[in-house]
Formats: structure tokens, sequence, C-alpha cells
């Protein structure tokens, strides 16, 4: 009797540490394998970027071609440029012009160059109850939004979607997050996050077109307001200044950063999202300046 | 409802077609919170056993600190991880930060109060007088606390699976040292978070179905070791 419940409890034991074993196993030469240093490039990059679909296009063919393996961190574009002031990613492909400005003076970073831009639009609810439509201007519209206390959500994530959001509200001279009522809220999400809350709390909100178009088949949140001039949204792709930061991976990060103005690269930008939406999602730009864009 | 019907038969159409993407990242959140667990399993069990059954200053702070631990935010735990981890951070020379080995640390961290926490009380829950027939019967010190484990191996299964249950949902944390890399760290509470973001409900659905799946099928074959025998 003692003896059956002695090899009762050995045979458990013994499964266990079977099944241990195994899980263990089949992890260490995946999980424990180093790599060398140099391959791995950490890309520091928006959500739009991802959530959109557009690296999950580009970056296979970039391995396929170089052997680098990217490591993408989707964060929004405040983070990605914090990443990079602190030498914690090699390359970062960004939105936020005036943040990233501030990051080049600071020589954080090197090699800055134009990618691709495409705008921001203004989403509601169908029935517009702020009426914004017919707006000349985006802060017209968002001053049309805080005068009737209509829902905004914002993004509140230091983003470049949320730096330019700030911009507007500059622009409109009113400073939402100082306003008494509940009308301006904040997500602290990533943009498709953001316009699902959005569409479930019937709000405005500003996005990239690249995510609206990805998700709109969901949302039922139409476009409202857009072709302004400011709303403009540019992505570049910067370097992080290896004089500052030895250890990022320079070599890996300008590969990646000629990879995305390439022509090859281009074309691809160009036609990413045609088949899916029926329209570009992103306009390729690298040929061109940041003054003659919009025109 | 009908979003949530779409995405369980979408759960089924991508298990049933062997989607490889969902496999992988199937098979690797099993593989990471599965190696976590083990390791947890070693440091959870011996310290509970340790501090159960052993006398010195400060024990009852170290209990505390212990049962503090089982409620560790994972979030916390990440944000901590990834600070170390940093290139010019403290650990930043074993260059893991991104990978599935940093998971396994986080995951290993999370999980290892949680089973110390049971482990203790598992131990304390023995009948004092064991130990001293144990002894008695001329066991060595290692060969008692073998024979402790064994004794109370039922709540310490329940301790594998408290564990592994913590760690195979957790999020905050694989997302924040593992970057939810395509095809190298992303597991299904990262992915089906990206999904939930792209608005790809169904997707997110289906992930969220294999993963309940699967931690039902772990409990259940751990639960079948468990009750295998009754009771006493």
């Amino acid at each position: 009797m003692k003896l059956k419940k002695l090899a009762t409890c050995f045979r458990c034991l013994g499964f266990f540490a079977l099944l241990c074993l195994i899980t263990g196993l089949a992890t260490a030469p995946a999980a424990f394998a180093a790599e060398p240093a140099q391959k791995n490039i950490i890309l520091a990059t928006t959500t739009s970027t991802q959530d959109s679909g557009l690296l999950d296009a580009l970056i296979p063919i970039f391995e396929k071609e170089t052997g680098y393996f990217v490591k993408t961190i989707a964060v929004g574009s405040g983070q990605a440029m914090a990443m990079g002031e602190k030498g914690e990613a090699d390359v970062l492909l960004v939105h936020s012009p005036a943040a990233e400005k501030k990051f080049m003076e600071a020589q954080n970073g090197i090699n800055r160059r134009l990618v691709m831009h495409n705008d921001f639009v203004i989403v509601g609810p169908p029935a517009d109850p702020a009426g914004i439509k017919g707006s000349k201007t985006s802060p017209e519209a968002f001053m049309k939004i805080a005068n009737t206390g209509n829902l905004f959500l914002s993004r509140g994530d230091n983003s470049g979607t949320h730096s330019k959001e700030k911009g507007i509200w500059k622009a409109a001279g009113l400073n939402p997050e100082e306003q008494p009522s509940k009308w301006y809220q904040q997500t602290g999400q990533g943009m498709g996050q953001t316009l699902n809350v959005a569409a479930e709390k019937l709000g405005y909100t500003l996005t990239d077109r690249g995510t609206w178009l990805a998700l709109q088949k969901n949302l039922g949140l139409p476009i409202l307001m857009e072709g302004d001039p400011l709303l403009l949204n540019i992505y570049h792709v910067i370097d992080v200044n290896p004089a500052k930061w030895p250890k990022v991976n320079a070599p890996g990060a300008r590969a990646f950063s000629d990879f995305m103005v390439s022509p090859a690269t281009q074309s691809i930008i160009k036609t990413f999202g045609v088949d899916k939406y029926g329209s570009p999602l992103f306009f390729p730009d690298a040929d061109k300046k940041v003054e003659d864009l919009g025109k | 409802m009908e979003l949530i019907l779409e995405g369980i038969l979408k759960a089924i159409a991508l298990l049933v077609s062997l989607d490889p993407e969902v496999l992988g990242i199937t098979a690797l959140s099993l593989k990471i919170s599965g190696t976590a667990t083990l390791i947890s399993l070693f440091l959870g069990v011996s310290t509970g056993t340790v501090v159960a059954l052993t006398r010195f200053p400060g024990r009852k702070l170290v209990v505390s600190l212990i049962n503090t631990g089982m409620g560790l935010p994972p979030v916390v735990v990440g944000l901590f991880v990834t600070i170390f981890l940093w290139r010019n951070g403290p650990l930043g020379f074993l260059q893991i930060l991104y990978t599935p080995t940093a998971i396994i640390l986080a995951q290993a961290i999370i999980a290892t109060p949680i089973i110390s926490g049971i482990s203790l009380a598992a131990m304390q829950n023995l009948p004092a007088n064991l130990r001293l027939q144990i002894l008695a019967l001329g066991a060595t010190r290692i060969q008692m606390f073998w024979l402790l484990i064994r004794e109370a191996r039922l709540p310490l299964l329940a301790a594998v699976m408290a564990g592994f249950g913590g760690i195979i949902s957790e999020v905050g944390a694989s997302i924040m040292v593992g970057g939810n890399i395509k095809g190298y760290s992303r597991v299904l509470t990262t992915a089906t978070v990206m999904e939930t973001g792209r608005g790809n409900f169904d997707v997110a659905i289906a992930l969220s179905a294999i993963l309940l799946l699967l931690a039902f099928l772990i409990n259940f074959l751990l639960t079948r070791i468990q009750q295998r025998e009754r009771p006493r």
C-alpha cells in the first residue's frame, strides 16, 4: 500500500519534471542563443506605421536583403525619441517634426531624412453635433468642438499625433487641459485604441489617415474635416547619434534608413494599401523637400 | 454577440488551418511561460520551504514581503526589468532586452513570489511532528526537505497552476520587455492587444479563445495529476 503510494507520487513528480524539461529544452535554443550584437537593429517607431501594416510589408524585405534583424518597438513618437535620447534605439521612424527638430538640435540624432507623408483628419460621429463640417481650418473646427462642449478624445501620450493636436489647440488659442468640463478626455493609448474609444463614446478625434483607413470598417466615424495644410503628417527617419551612444548599431541604422528612402521601398510605399483600401495610405517623399509637400 | 461568434469561428479556422503565425505565437507563449514557471518552481519552492521550516530574526518581515510579492503588478516588474536591461543600464551587457529571454526573466520574477507564498503556506500546514518523525528515522536534512516537499505535493501543484496562470495571461511586462516583435517575441497576450489596436476584433477574439483553451488544457493536465490520488 505504502509502496504503491510512493510509486504514484514518484510518477507524478517524474511526469511534471518531464513536462518542465520539454518546455525548457524546447525554449533553450530560441531563447538563449546569443545573436551577434551587430545583427540586431532596434527600430523605435510610431503606432501608425505598425497598426497600418506598412512595417509588416517592408521589414521582411529589408531583413532578407541585408541579413539584419529588426526589432520593431511600436510606441508613440514621443517615447520613440525618448528611447533615442537614451541610446536605447538605433533608428527612429517618427512623425513629430517640432519634437524632431529639438531632438536633432540636442545632437541626439544624425542623418534625418524625409520618408513619406499622409495627412491627419478630424473624425467624429456621423451626425456631427458640433457642426465642424465645412470649417475652413482645423483650429476653427477644434474651436467649434470646444464651444459646443462635444466630447473630444485626445491620445494624451506625447505621440506625433498628440503633439500635432496640441499644436492645433495652440493655434486655436485654447488649452483644452485647463477646461473645467469633461468634454476633453485623454486615452493615453495608441491611435487604434483611441479611435475605438471615440467610436464607442461618439466623440471627435484627430487621427492619421493611414490608421483611420485601416480601421474604418468597424468604426462608423466619418472624416469631417480634411485638407488643411496644417494637417500634414510627415514621417522622417533618423539615425541615433553613435558619437553620443557608442553602443548604437550605426551601420545597421544607416542600412535601415537608406532602405527607407531607396527607390524600391518608396515605390512599395506608393502602392501600399491600394489593393485593400482603394487608396494609398502613405505618399513617398524621399526626393522632395518638406516645404513642397501638400502643394 | 455576432462579433464573438465570428471570433470563435475565426479561432477554429486558424487552428484547423494550422496558421503558422498563430501556431508560432501559441508555441512561444507556452515555451516562455513554461520555462518561467519551471524557474519559479525551483526558486519558489526552495524559498517557501526554507522560510517555512527555519526560524530566524526578521522572518515575519520576509513572510510579509513574499505575500506582498504575490500581488506584484506585472507592469511594475516590466518597467524595472526594462530599465535594468537597457543597453546603458546595469545589466545592459547581457543584451537581452526585447528577446524572449527577457520575457522569461520578467515572468519568473512575477511567478516566484506566487509559488513561494503558496509553498510556504503548504509547508506550514504539514503536521509539525512529521519533521521530528522523519528526522528520528535517521533522515538527513536534505532528505527531510525532500520528503516534506513530497508530502505537500498537492498544494505545490496548486502553486504551479497559480504561477503559470498568472504569467501566461500577463501582458504588461511581456509587451515592455519583449517588444511584441513579429515572429520573435510576440505572445498571445501582446498579439491580442495589438490586434485590438488594429481594429481586427475577430482575430483578437480568436487569440483570446486560443489563450483560454491553452490555460484550460494545462490546468486540466495538472489537475489530473493532482487529483490522481484521493486527498487524505
